[in-house]
């Protein structure tokens, strides 16, 4: 089992969620997030007071996958949230020690999907 | 008695009621941190409900009540409103009920104070905050309402001209502003870390209302519905057009970007330098005095505050102290009998003297505000504290101050 983190540029949500079902990976969790990579943020002004290098608005996506689904994952999330431009994102990528549904007490690659 | 009038000038007072809150609230409230937002509106909310009952108990009879001789105070006989209520005092304005007039001052006298929160926000201890307003409305607003705008007033007497109160609320609460930032020195983590404004959209829209209750404010001044009232308005509505179009040019050209922020502190700019000047003034000179009033407060608040290192928070200094100070000025340049043949000409019109008052008053009303508030920044701190604990600024002042939170994470 794994653990699929992903970062993405936030207007690519839905293609990505698209993709995702289309390889029949449902079952997410998504938050916004901020953060900043190579590109250093951007700049704010307020009042005239310059800031530089301010955190960037990002969507990130959680995913649990067995085996089989973490190449599919990644084909989907790569396709859909690419746009070639600085800032698209990255994929993080753990092992998994254990997953319950809480509901039925379910573990492992059972509770997964 | 005229029942246009009186309808007039009871509307502008609910307008001055609105600029407070919840104008100055949403204004000042959306650019603090979040953990902050609740004690402005707070703040806001109880200088309403004190400064009106202060106002109706003592401070108006202060302000405007018979001069106890010397032309500094007026003495306590219309304290408990003795003598203020329907019948006119034609001494001030002679077709409304005095009562009408009393109220509608008293919304001055609540959004004076107010302004000032502006520079000590984010730091100060509530229970300081309510004594420190309450003797400043007494010993400063009170008492400078009186100079200029009372019957027997020192500064009336020489001629001094505020149509609507640049001097008296703006450049006073400014300065004043300017003296507690001082004092209370920077907030923890400032010039270290950014402090960005929690909620721009609550900031425009806090401006917006005040821009629009600004009308009542200064075309109210006239006391009655005719042609000096309509002047104010126009002269309101152009000073402050071109105030708000000009800071969002310079930052287009300074930063490559004109910002709402910056649209929105110039429209401020822009009342509060046409205030003294608006029911003396016509519009095309108006217009110039926004366009001015946008360059000085710009300077003050991005070039001068960065330079001395001062945290004037929220600018209530650079936006209301120094727009004030242009404005009383410009009135003393402006100003033509041909506009308001109660006021006087100015000097672009022949006459060096107003111009020299109006030089006289930005002199003497910062001087007074300025120690006077050091004075009572001394005593309440002395007697109570002034800054909230360190770690009660840094949980914020809703948890610590108020023990609310405005916005909630978990459902």
């Amino acid at each position: 089992m794994k653990y699929i983190v992903a970062i993405i540029q936030p207007h690519k949500l839905d293609e990505v969620m698209k993709a995702l079902e289309e390889a029949e990976v449902n079952l997410l969790t998504v938050s916004n997030v901020l953060g900043r990579g190579r590109q250093k943020g951007v700049t704010e002004v307020y009042r005239g007071a310059r800031e530089v290098g301010s955190l960037l608005k990002k969507v990130k996506i959680e995913i649990a996958v067995n085996e089989d689904f973490v190449e599919p994952t990644i084909n989907a999330i790569t396709t859909a949230a690419r746009t070639g431009e600085i800032g698209d994102g990255k994929i993080f990528i753990t092992d998994l020690a254990e997953v319950i549904r809480i509901r039925t007490g379910e573990r492992g690659g059972l509770a997964i999907g | 008695m005229n029942s246009g009038d009186t309808a007039w000038v009871l509307i502008c007072t609910a307008l001055v009621f609105l600029m407070t809150v919840p104008g100055l609230a949403l204004f000042y409230g959306g650019l603090v941190r979040r953990k902050n937002v609740l004690s402005i509106l707070m703040q806001c909310f109880i200088i309403m409900c004190v400064i009106l009952l202060q106002w109706v108990l003592f401070g108006y009879s202060l302000a405007f009540g018979p001069d106890t001789g010397a032309g500094i105070i007026g003495g306590l006989d219309w304290a408990g409103l003795r003598h203020v209520g329907g019948p006119v005092n034609a001494d001030y304005a002679a077709t409304i009920p005095h009562s009408a007039f009393m109220i509608f001052q008293a919304m001055f006298a609540v959004i004076t104070p107010a302004l000032i929160i502006g520079a000590f926000a984010e730091r100060m201890k509530f229970s300081s905050f309510l004594v420190f307003t309450v003797l400043w409305a007494t010993l400063v607003y009170d008492p400078l309402a009186h100079w200029v705008w009372g019957t027997g007033g020192w500064l009336r007497k020489l001629g001094a001209l505020d149509f609507a109160g640049g001097i008296v609320v703006h450049t006073s609460s400014g300065i004043s502003a300017l003296v507690m930032c001082l004092l209370l020195g920077r907030r923890i983590g400032y010039q270290n870390a950014p402090f960005r404004p929690h909620n721009l959209p609550f900031t425009v829209t806090g401006g917006a209302l005040l821009w629009f209750g600004w009308f009542g404010f200064n075309a109210g001044s006239a006391l009655a519905a005719n042609e000096l009232a309509a002047n104010a308005f126009v002269t309101t509505a152009v000073a402050t057009a071109a105030a708000g179009l000009t800071w969002a040019l310079i930052e287009w050209q300074q930063h490559g970007a004109p910002t709402v922020l910056g649209t929105t502190t110039g429209v401020v700019a822009g009342l509060v330098a046409v205030t003294p000047a608006c029911g003396f003034v016509n519009p095309m000179n108006a217009i110039f005095i926004g366009i001015l009033a946008a360059l000085v407060c710009y300077l003050a608040v991005a070039v001068v505050k960065a330079k001395l290192g001062y945290d004037d928070a929220l600018d209530a200094f650079g936006v209301h102290g120094v727009g004030g100070l242009w404005g009383t000025l410009a009135t003393g340049l402006f100003a033509e009998t041909a506009v308001n043949g109660a006021g006087a000409d100015g000097l672009f019109f022949g006459n060096l003297h107003q111009f020299l008052v109006q030089v006289g008053l930005v002199i003497i009303v910062p001087l007074f505000a300025g120690v006077m508030t050091w004075f009572l920044f001394k005593f309440v701190d002395a007697l109570m504290g002034m800054r909230a604990e360190k770690r009660a600024e840094i949980i914020g002042l809703d948890l610590t101050q108020q023990s609310e939170a405005a916005y909630t994470v978990i459902e």
